[in-house]
């Protein structure tokens, strides 16, 4: 893979099979390009790994402040 | 799980109170930009983490990107440009420039300081074409980007203090709902973005949503609208004599974005799915011309954007719009409901604002009689 920080793109290679297939799985979809398909399908896959990932938590300090800034404005009991 | 914020983390660009004395003295020998009304609260949206991963106003290589691609210059998705705009005259005359702090005021009191790390110009017409897809000056948003300063501030800030806020009993931070969710016990929350008082069909759309999801945040945007929109307070009491008669407890939350309205429709529909992301939602409802306004926008344009961003992180959940049919009995849309003509009664935003404007109650299968006895009690609901 080669980079060059001032340009927007750059080129990672697959296989021609795989190439060709993509480029028959796109025909009439709204994809214009065996590139943009590949991008869609790696930021969702990107996507879909950091949403699993750890769920942020919250200092015990902090979320006793919060809840009590909560109650007083009545969101909780 | 509640989703991830926005970029990986919340962002929160706060003074810590015990540093704030200090800094507030120290920033007596800044120079002064003053800022708006609007700016300063999306400087406290950027400190509190509502725009994370944002951590101050866009540099240069963020902003062409978020006008180009959509994305921020790291991929990832943002579509409205957080830009600081100020004229010639006023650098020059501070003789402002890159590396410097400056202090950020609003009616003299000093919101935040601004580590300067990028000075630019920007063409006026190609960020109205990209941003609102047009150029047309009756359009409000490229009406303020015309009367926008020729140069553009970009860089982190540190916040000190907000402007003063009518609505702080209804200001919640993404780390308050957050925990607030989570002390609900929602796993899954669906947003609702309006600026609307509600009416019968933003009711079903919510309730319907609302059927395969934990929790319901109801978050009006609170700030600058156009001549003709329902006055913020309306809107508010609105939603909560809603909630109260026709709400299950603890299954919808209602609090206020505070943020300008910009009607940039599709770009704008995915700047609010973002903001709610933030706030913890995992799903977004978009209707019909979201944030548009006049006829710049194709009714279902703000759906449609959503197929290009795989990774936002938040699921949108499109509508049709809901109506009452006479004769399927209830709130139907045209997926479900065969019917048209005489038979619907569409709850038309015009129709009802025209009644509420005469002092008329719109008919029940538009409005609820209680919200829209509420809205009758003010003196002039709308903004003039």
């Amino acid at each position: 893979m080669s980079e060059n920080p001032e340009r927007k793109y750059t080129t990672v290679s697959i296989p021609i099979q795989l190439y060709e297939k993509i480029k028959q799985r796109i025909e009439g979809t709204g994809f214009t390009s065996v590139s943009d398909y590949v991008t869609y399908v790696l930021r969702e896959v990107l996507a879909s790994l950091e949403e699993e990932e750890k769920e942020e938590v919250f200092s015990k300090e902090e979320e006793e402040k919060v809840k009590e800034r909560l109650r007083a404005l009545g969101y909780l009991d | 799980m509640l989703s991830k914020p926005h970029g990986g983390r919340l962002v929160n660009r706060v003074i810590p109170e015990k540093r704030k004395q200090a800094t507030l003295t120290e920033s007596r020998d800044l120079t002064v930009i003053s800022i708006s009304k609007d700016t300063a609260v999306d400087l406290e949206n950027v400190a509190y983490g509502v725009f994370s991963p944002l951590e101050g106003f866009m540099c240069q290589n963020d902003y062409l990107s978020v006008l180009e691609s959509m994305r921020l210059e790291d991929d990832t998705p943002w579509t409205i440009p957080v830009v600081l705009d100020v004229n010639s005259e006023v650098l020059t005359e501070r003789d402002i420039k890159t590396g410097d702090t400056v202090v950020l005021t609003h009616g003299g009191r000093e919101i935040a300081l601004l580590e300067i790390e990028d000075i630019y110009t920007f063409d006026k017409k190609i960020h109205a074409e990209k941003v609102f897809k047009t150029t047309d000056v009756n359009h409000p948003g490229v009406a303020k980007t015309q009367k926008m300063g020729d140069y553009l501030l970009g860089g982190r800030i540190s916040f000190i203090q907000g402007v003063e806020n009518s609505f702080e009993k209804y200001t919640l931070r993404p780390v308050e709902t957050r925990i607030l969710f989570k002390e609900l016990g929602w796993k899954t929350v669906v947003g609702f973005q309006t600026r609307n008082a509600p009416h019968l069909g933003h009711e079903y759309v919510q309730k319907t949503a609302l059927t395969f999801v934990d929790g319901l945040f109801i978050n009006p945007v609170i700030g600058r609208k156009k001549k003709g929109d329902f006055r913020d307070e309306v809107i508010l009491k609105a939603y909560e004599e809603l909630i109260r008669n026709y709400y299950l407890k603890d299954k919808a939350v209602l609090a206020i974005l505070r943020t300008e309205m910009r009607y940039a429709g599709p770009r704008e529909a995915i700047f609010h799915a973002i903001l709610r992301k933030n706030f913890g939602c995992t799903h977004f409802i978009v209707g019909r011309d979201h944030a548009g306004v006049g006829n710049y926008y194709k009714p279902y344009e703000a759906q449609e954007i959503f197929n290009q961003f795989p990774d936002l992180g938040i699921t949108p959940i499109f509508f049709k719009q809901f109506y009452y049919c006479k004769k399927c009995y209830g709130y139907v849309n045209e997926r479900i409901c065969p019917h048209n003509g005489d038979d619907i009664i569409p709850p038309s935003g015009t129709k009802i604002r025209e009644m509420l404007i005469q002092g008329k109650t719109p008919p029940r299968e538009m409005m609820r009689p209680e919200v829209a006895e509420i809205i009758l009690n003010f003196e002039n609901p709308f903004v003039e």
